[in-house]
């Protein structure tokens, strides 16, 4: 509970200074394999996306079983992960983002 | 690899059918004295979970198997590491002598820091641990390695959601781990009431090791248990374990049999009249207390074998509780124990330390790997009474005995000091110890007419007939001096009632040989008188000899002068003369031939 409720102050201190600047997204999909969970959580993400960064932001999706080095880089355990390399600070997300809403806490992209 | 995981499974079960048991494969700890506790090492090919509180030693532990593994076993590792840092984890290891960079540049180490901050995780739906399997793979991939470490892997837990899905997913790890063959290692923290926080313990079933931090009395002794150990007999008791600069060790247990050899050789105890009381010396590789009240001299007679070892080219290692080394020198030579050379020449080791610095068995735990370095013919421990003090009293036994034990399976002479409490019962030791005694040698004090003497009995001695004669010594500039026995009508007389004796005794002598001198004298005067005697009567006989030997001679001339003269006679009268004896005409003619002569 502790995550989601800082995210929420930092969103609360962003919102007052005004709309996020930076319209560049970069999000970054970590899956191991093209399992059931990796290609529900692809699908989940670019839903979300187009909903809400139509035009604004650029999905990497690695694949550690072909790039098992990339996953030290970011500290990635849990697959699926989502890291939102941009704009910083960095967000991890983990899970096939099939909840909707916190994919959007995760984002900072919820708005209160 | 899970067929033959099942196979292995069924073997097992059979166990019970008596058919040969499959045996376990063990791969060396690397923690110097765990492999004697279990027979061999770790579950080879499987995970052993290290537990205990936070300090307890878990990630030298992991670090040692994996370091030593690699560097001493030729088994390469990787080491996965949760909470500290690959410089973190560098610097902990370089007091032990390993270069970790170096190593993991030699491909026989592969360190990965998993760092996870909580509050940058969303969770959005199901996940699993791919990420981790597949850094792990890698890791393992890339120096080829057979053992792992996971140090702390119940981190995750607070860094990641859903504990469900983590406890399936370690579950999984876990077997995964099995089926790779990897020896590994995962350590957990303390939880309240079950080993771990999380429970791990559940999904490990070979072995499970916990290590204990506890302080008694203010003061720490750490332990070992081995929990449980799937396949394989282990000592199920607690063992204290020390972390020095050389890493873990575990004291074993390698000799609770008592299988070991007795040796007929004899140990001279550096005193001339000891060795005789003993017939010879103590035995090699036995185990000697010299019990006594204070001021008794139990460190000289100790001191005295330290020298008389010495002196014969061997090693003694030397632990002083109650003295410097500088001042047991100096107190020994003073009494003409010159140990200082053998200080110098490496011969002998004075190793000087307060009994409250720590526990008892962290204090057995030193000299045991003292001993073990310098490989020593005798170990002096002076005194014993100190260092059990510093034990709790129900422990110290056992580990007396083990200490014991340990140094009688290496052949090694052992001579302890014991301080007995005025008052109390003499021939009894604080320590409790003297069933494990081979040798027991009494120092005591008699009291009386106004002086304190020193007085030796050999209480017992297995193996060899000895004296059971109590002896004054005294400790002079010669050091320790055994003096004539003396018998008084209360027992053996000492000091000023001995000189007494001794002086009464010298009077008697002084008097027998006066006695013996006049009765000599006596002697010649009479053999003189005797001899004056026999002188006179000798005289009187030779005198009176050649009296009668005239007499004799006369009367055998006129015997024989007569027959001459009846012929002259008969010659002049011409007459015939007949000899009174005629038939002997040979006769006859003899004197006649003389008679014409004349």
């Amino acid at each position: 509970m502790i995550g989601p409720a800082m995210a929420r102050r930092k969103k609360a201190r962003a919102t007052k200074v005004g709309p996020v600047p930076n319209p560049m997204w970069e999000l970054r999909l970590y899956i191991a394999g093209r399992t059931a969970k990796a290609m529900a959580a692809l699908s989940n993400l670019q839903r979300i996306c187009d909903e809400r960064l139509a035009g604004k932001y650029r999905i990497e999706v690695i694949d550690l079983l072909r790039n098992p080095a990339l996953g030290r880089g970011d500290q990635i355990l849990a697959i699926p992960t989502l890291v939102r390399k941009l704009p910083s600070p960095m967000k991890k997300i983990i899970g096939d983002l099939s909840n909707a809403q916190r994919v959007l806490v995760g984002l900072d992209l919820k708005e209160l | 690899m899970r067929v033959a995981l099942r196979s292995s499974a069924t073997s097992r079960s059979r166990k019970i059918t008596r058919i040969p048991p499959l045996s376990l494969k063990k791969a060396p700890s690397g923690i110097a004295g765990l492999d004697e506790l279990t027979s061999g090492g770790l579950p080879r090919g499987r995970t052993t979970l290290v537990c205990g509180s936070a300090g307890c030693g878990k990630t030298l532990f992991a670090t040692e198997f994996l370091v030593r593994g690699a560097v001493e076993h030729g088994e390469p590792g990787v080491f996965m590491s949760f909470e500290e840092t690959e410089e973190e984890l560098a610097a902990n290891v370089v007091s032990l002598g390993f270069d970790l960079r170096q190593m993991v540049e030699r491909k026989q180490l592969a360190i990965d820091h998993v760092r996870v901050e909580r509050n940058e995780i969303e969770e959005t739906g199901a996940f699993d641990l791919e990420g981790l399997f597949v850094r792990l793979r890698l890791a393992i991939d890339s120096v080829g390695a057979k053992r792992v470490a996971l140090d702390t892997i119940e981190s995750l837990f607070s860094s990641l959601p859903n504990p469900a899905i983590l406890r399936s997913e370690l579950r999984r790890l876990f077997r995964w781990l099995k089926e790779q063959g990897m020896t590994t290692v995962i350590t957990g923290e303390q939880g309240a009431g079950t080993f771990t926080r999380q429970g791990l313990e559940e999904y490990i079933s070979d072995c499970v090791i916990f290590l204990d931090h506890r302080v008694n009395d203010q003061i720490s002794t750490r332990r070992l248990r081995v929990v449980k150990y799937r396949g394989t007999t282990h000592g199920s008791n607690e063992y204290p374990f020390l972390i020095d600069e050389t890493g873990i060790s575990v004291l074993p247990i390698t000799s609770l049999r008592l299988d070991r050899e007795a040796s007929s050789e004899r140990v001279s105890t550096g005193i001339e009249r000891l060795d005789e009381m003993l017939g010879g010396g103590y035995f090699k590789g036995t185990t000697i207390l010299c019990s006594g009240s204070a001021g008794t001299g139990k460190t000289s007679i100790a001191a005295h074998l330290a020298r008389a070892t010495c002196a014969k080219g061997k090693r003694c290692l030397y632990f002083a509780f109650e003295e410097s080394a500088a001042q047991l020198l100096r107190n020994m030579g003073s009494i003409g124990i010159d140990l200082g050379r053998y200080t110098a020449n490496g011969s002998l080791d004075l190793v000087a330390s307060r009994p409250y610095v720590q526990g008892l068995e962290m204090h057995l735990l030193s000299i045991h790997k003292a001993v073990n370095q310098r490989e020593p013919a005798l170990v002096v421990i002076d005194p014993i009474s100190n260092l059990v003090g510093a034990g709790s009293q129900l422990g110290s036994n056992s580990m007396l005995t083990r200490l014991l034990d340990f140094l009688k399976t290496r052949g090694i002479t052992t001579l302890f000091t014991s301080l007995t409490e005025g008052g109390a019962g003499t021939e009894q030791t604080a320590v409790g110890i003297s069933s494990l005694i081979d040798t027991w040698l009494m120092l005591d004090v008699v009291r009386g007419g106004g002086e304190r003497n020193r007085t030796l009995d050999i209480i017992k001695s297995r193996g060899m007939a000895h004296s059971n004669q109590t002896t004054e010594y005294k400790i002079s500039d010669q050091g320790v001096l055994l003096l004539d026995t003396y018998l008084g009508p209360s027992g053996v007389l000492t000091g000023s009632a001995r000189l007494a004796r001794e002086a009464a005794d010298q009077a008697q002598v002084a008097l027998q040989e006066e006695e013996i001198a006049r009765r000599q004298a006596l002697r010649g005067i009479r053999r003189n008188a005797f001899d004056g005697r026999l002188a006179t009567l000798q005289g009187e006989f030779s005198v009176e000899d050649a009296e009668l030997e005239r007499d004799i001679q006369e009367r055998i001339r006129q015997r024989d002068g007569a027959p001459a003269a009846r012929d002259a006679m008969a010659r002049s009268r011409h007459a015939f003369a007949r000899a009174p004896d005629a038939g002997n005409g040979k006769h006859n003619g003899k004197h006649k031939e003389k008679g014409h002569r004349t």
